[in-house]
Parts: structure tokens; C-alpha cells; sequence
């Protein structure tokens, strides 16, 4: 019963993680049909941004809207400079942004080195709370809280706002959406800066967690990519759910049967897409 | 350039390539070899990609399956180091061939973005197996292979195997170029430019992209098994994501649709991964840019510019615009 709690508690709290990167990619390949490849990248950027605004000014607190405002910077001119031109061809598209993959690892192997590197939250985060006899620790707890209030913050912005609701509807169908007048090209930019915002924010909470490191990029972007197909493309509700399955079923894999951890965190994803290609919980 | 000038030049560039590459020292040698096997992996993939209209995200999976058959077959069995190597030969395509008859169940259905994705997560389940299945495959170790097979010749002289990866290479490269020539190959080339009308036509579509999927599958095991001979080790690392995602450029930075396209792409790809690396710190710089540039400005590769600097005199070639797989 413990070892249940505690996994169930520990793939929560992954997912919740996951929910921060999948979210913006689903999101992303909702509204432009993009298969973003260098979205790990962001995520590993984030982390070292964050890193270096914590060497320089030693505030964790400010490290996170720099490393997340940055990374969106990165994202919003990627997307009006290059992807813009291209229009829309899956294949280009993957190729341009892993070619900014490998720019990216490059300039971060240069810039931050090759060593594994941490970022240390604050000690009031790193405390263990104890509930009802199970040791739970802090920052997992704080993860779980992040992703709720992101998901909050950006369910609100989705149903409730005219942003949202343009947002909705480019997704639904980019063709009519531009028919009513919504300035489809606008949305787009919009969204893929929003997704490398919270890709970085991701990046800057997971570097607590996991630690960051070359090749992290490439390690972590298939199972966002997973996230994104189970749960479902451009709905956020899809990414939510998504991400606490994979994030449960990557922890449960992992503790029963190591030897085929991956395989059973990917082979649904393939199934999924053969029979429902808008993944469990996507806008049809 | 018609056709059989065409022949001729690649004829004479394979023929001086044999030639000279023996007077090289053994690192060139061994460079050339693996460059020609990425060459066989990339062609494998021009038939989905260049012929068929289909970008596969997974073409990996089928070089890793034929790599870790060839070691696991001669670490837990000694079998194939000598005769029966030509057997694992045999046995690595008709895996993989099996394999991507096993998932074209799944992919062949989908087409553009979502047909990315799903070869993308079919590959990464033969990465997991390969990362995570320790007792069979080595785990993050991966596994080393015993020696060269030995047979007539030693394959463990460098030479002596680049001749045999340079025989499987034409071979391959002659059997690719029968099939897009025929029927199946146009009907294939039919399906890329406007599958509605090939199905409309009477075509079964499906059948001749499942086909060509499982083709892709058998050469790509084909490059696997070379490949682990020309390393001694198979890893993890052979069937990441990023080796699907280089074996896609190679296509595309040569020109999809030429075969030779392919080849001339894996020897840049390798070139700059193999080499420059060894030279230059900041290698992955170019690498990237090569991805960017090609994607930005090279729209028919490499092979696009030699078409271009004659198109005054031809006026033909593929419509404009008529290659966009998601919408038909």
C-alpha cells in the first residue's frame, strides 16, 4: 500500500512537471500543426538561464520570469523569422528546428560547459511534509502546485478570454478562423512564445528535480511528445491528463518492470495515434 | 542530364572511390565505409521520403534492428563471424523487414504530421528495448561485438570490408534503382504527387505505401548489420531519435526523390559528425546551419542544383506545389 502512494505520489509529481512542457508543445501543435522539435531545447535553456541569473544575483525567485521571459524571446523570434517563411510543411519544419536544436546544444555547451549542473531551490521548498505517515518531500509538493496554478492560469486565459477563445477557434479550424477575421499569424506567434515560456518555466522547476545537463534536450522531448499524443493535440485538458499518465506510467514502469519501461510508455502513444490520431482527450 | 550520362557519372565516381580508397590511411578507409552504409540506410529511407511522400521519423529503429541482431547473434551464439555472416546478412534485412511489416499496421494509415509522429514513437519503442532491456541488448552499454567475420577473407582488415560494404552498397543501390523504375516504383512516385487520384484510378494505395514501408524496413536492417560490423559495438545511441532525424537531412540535404541524393547526404551528414568533429570544438555549429540552410534555401538538395543549372534547356520537371502529402 506504501510503495502505491508513494510511486503514485512520485508519477503525480512528474507529470506535473511534464504538464509544463507538454502544455505549450500541445498547444503548439494545435494552432500550427508543428512537430517542434527543439522544444527540449527550451527546456534545457530555461535551466541554464536560470542558473546563470542565480550565479549573478543569487535570487532563485527572479531567476524564474528571466529564464522563462528569455526563453519565449528565443521562441517568438524562431517562429517569426524562420518557421513563418516556411508555410505549412511538416517535414521542413521538423528539419529547420532541430537544426536550431543542435545550435542550441552547441551554444549551451559553450556557454555553461558540459558538467552536470543543479539548481538549488530555496531551503523553505526543500523541507519534507509529512501526511498521514508518508514522507512526502517538499519540492515534489511545490511541483504538483505549480502545475496546478499554470493550468489554472491558463484554462482561465482559454475559455474565458477573447485571446482564448481565438486561440480555440484557430485550432479547431486555422482556415475559417482567418474567414471571421482572427489574425491567425498573430495567434501563431503568440502561441509558440507561450510554449517556449512554459518549456523554460519547466525547465527552471525541473532543474531542482532532475538536474541539467547536455543532452537533456533530446532525453526529455520524445516524452513530451508522448504527452502530447495521449493526451491529445492543442487541448489543454488533453495535456493535463496526458502528462499525469505519463507521468504515473513512466513511474509505475520504471519500479515493476525496468526492462520494457520505455516500451510501455510508447507503444500506447503508437497505438493511440494509429486508432485515435487526436489522442484521447483532443478537439476533433 | 539524361539518364544514362547519368549512370555513367555514378558509375565512374563508385569506380574511382574503390580505387583510390585503399591507398588511404585506415581512418579515411573505415570513414568512407560507414559513410556508404549511412548512404544504403538514407537511400532505404529516399524510397519512403522521395518516392512515396512519406517522412518517416523512425528509420533508425530498422538500422538498430538489424545492428543488435548481428551482436546478439555472435556474442550469445558465435554464429555469423564466419560463412553464415552472409546468413545474418539475410536474417538483419528479413527482421527489420518483419518489424516494419509489424508497424506499418499502425503508420501506413496516417499520413503528413501524423504519420511524423507515429514513426517517431515506433522508433522510440525499439529505443526503449535497446536502452532499457539490459539483459538482452546491453542496456546504456550497448554491446561489443567479438571480432570481424573471417571467412575467405578476414573482414577484420579494413580494406578487405570496405570492399564488401562497397559491393553491398552498388548492389543495393542497383536494386533500389530497378524498383523505382518500375511499375510499383512509378505507381509509388503516382501516390507521392496525388494519392486521391492513384486511389481514384484504382490503385490500392494503401497496399503500395505498406509495400514500400517494408522495402524501406529490409535495407535499412541491410545498413544495420554493416553497421555493426564496421563499429564492433552497437548502442543505444545508434537508434536515438537524433540518428532517424540526421538520416531525414541526408535525404533531403541531397534531394529526395534521386536515391543517389541520399548517399552524396550521408557522406556530408557523416563527414561533419565523423570528422569535423574530431577538428573543430564547435562543430555542431555547422551542423546545425546545414540543417537550417538546407531547409531555407536547398528546397531540391544538392541534387536539385546540378537539375537547376539546366533547366533552360529541359522544360520538365515535377509540378510546383503539387507536394503536399496532407492535403490530398
Amino acid at each position: 500500500m506504501r510503495f502505491w502512494l508513494i510511486q503514485t505520489f512520485n508519477g503525480i509529481s512528474y507529470g506535473a512537471l511534464l504538464f509544463l512542457l507538454g502544455s505549450g508543445l500541445s498547444l503548439i501543435f494545435g494552432v500550427m500543426r508543428i512537430v517542434n522539435l527543439s522544444h527540449g531545447s527550451y527546456f534545457l535553456l530555461g535551466g541554464y538561464v536560470a542558473l546563470s541569473v542565480i550565479l549573478a544575483t543569487g535570487s532563485w525567485v527572479l531567476a524564474i520570469p528571466i529564464a522563462a521571459l528569455s526563453l519565449a524571446l528565443v521562441g517568438l523570434v524562431m517562429e517569426r523569422v524562420f518557421l513563418r517563411r516556411l508555410g505549412f510543411d511538416p517535414l521542413r519544419q521538423v528539419l529547420l528546428t532541430v537544426g536550431f536544436a543542435f545550435l542550441f546544444q552547441q551554444a549551451a555547451l559553450d556557454i555553461w560547459g558540459g558538467d552536470n549542473k543543479d539548481i538549488v531551490p530555496p531551503a523553505a521548498l526543500t523541507r519534507t511534509a509529512v501526511v498521514g505517515g508518508l514522507f512526502l518531500p517538499g519540492y515534489r509538493v511545490f511541483m504538483i502546485a505549480v502545475a496546478m496554478a499554470i493550468g489554472l492560469i491558463l484554462w482561465l486565459v482559454m475559455e474565458h478570454t477573447r485571446l482564448g477563445a481565438a486561440v480555440r477557434a484557430t485550432v479547431d479550424d486555422a482556415q475559417m478562423a482567418r474567414g471571421v477575421g482572427i489574425d491567425t499569424s498573430r495567434i501563431s506567434m503568440f502561441i509558440f512564445a507561450l510554449g517556449a515560456f512554459l518549456a523554460a518555466l519547466g525547465g527552471v522547476i525541473g532543474g531542482g528535480f532532475l538536474g541539467i545537463y547536455p543532452g537533456l534536450d533530446f532525453q526529455i522531448l520524445p516524452i513530451a511528445f508522448a504527452v502530447v499524443i495521449i493526451g491529445g493535440m492543442g487541448s489543454l485538458a488533453g495535456a493535463a491528463i496526458g502528462s499525469l499518465l505519463v507521468g504515473i506510467a513512466d513511474n509505475f514502469g520504471k519500479a515493476l518492470f525496468p526492462e520494457i519501461s520505455y516500451f510501455t510508455l510508447y507503444a500506447p502513444m503508437a497505438l493511440i495515434l494509429a486508432l485515435r490520431p487526436t489522442g484521447l482527450f483532443g478537439r476533433e | 542530364m539524361t539518364s544514362r550520362t547519368r549512370a555513367v557519372a555514378v558509375a565512374g565516381v563508385l569506380l574511382g572511390l574503390a580505387l583510390i580508397a585503399p591507398f588511404t590511411n585506415s581512418f579515411v578507409i573505415l570513414l568512407i565505409t560507414r559513410a556508404l552504409i549511412l548512404a544504403i540506410l538514407a537511400m532505404s529511407l529516399d524510397i519512403l521520403l522521395g518516392f512515396t511522400g512519406l517522412p518517416s521519423l523512425g528509420q533508425a529503429a530498422y538500422l538498430g534492428i538489424g545492428a543488435y541482431l548481428t551482436a546478439i547473434l555472435a556474442t550469445k551464439f558465435d554464429f555469423g563471424l564466419g560463412w553464415s555472416f552472409w546468413a545474418v546478412l539475410l536474417l538483419g534485412m528479413l527482421l527489420a523487414a518483419a518489424t516494419a511489416a509489424f508497424f506499418g499496421l499502425f503508420a501506413v494509415r496516417a499520413s503528413g504530421v501524423y504519420f511524423l509522429m507515429i514513426t517517431l514513437a515506433l522508433g522510440q519503442c525499439v529505443w526503449g528495448l535497446a536502452y532499457r532491456w539490459n539483459s538482452m541488448t546491453g542496456g546504456d552499454n550497448g554491446i561489443n561485438l567479438p571480432r570481424r567475420p573471417a571467412f575467405a577473407i578476414q573482414l577484420a582488415s579494413d580494406v578487405a570490408y570496405f570492399y564488401v560494404v562497397f559491393g553491398l552498397f552498388a548492389a543495393s543501390l542497383l536494386a533500389l534503382y530497378v524498383l523505382v523504375k518500375s511499375p510499383f516504383g512509378r505507381s509509388l512516385e503516382g501516390i507521392r504527387e496525388r494519392e486521391v487520384r492513384m486511389r481514384t484510378l484504382g490503385y490500392n494505395t494503401w497496399l503500395h505505401k505498406y509495400l514500400a514501408f517494408i522495402i524501406a524496413g529490409g535495407f535499412g536492417g541491410l545498413a544495420g548489420v554493416l553497421w555493426a560490423h564496421a563499429n564492433g559495438h552497437v548502442s543505444p545511441e545508434d537508434v536515438v531519435l537524433t540518428t532517424s532525424v540526421d538520416a531525414l537531412l541526408m535525404v533531403v540535404l541531397g534531394g529526395p526523390g534521386t536515391l543517389v541524393g541520399g548517399a552524396i547526404g550521408a557522406a556530408v551528414v557523416l563527414f561533419l559528425r565523423e570528422y569535423l568533429s574530431t577538428l573543430v570544438p564547435w562543430w555542431q555549429y555547422v551542423l546545425g546551419a546545414v540543417y537550417i540552410l538546407t531547409i531555407l534555401y536547398l528546397p531540391d538538395g544538392l541534387m536539385g542544383i546540378a537539375a537547376r543549372g539546366r533547366r533552360s534547356d529541359i522544360v520538365l520537371g515535377r509540378p510546383e506545389g503539387a507536394k503536399d502529402p496532407a492535403v490530398s
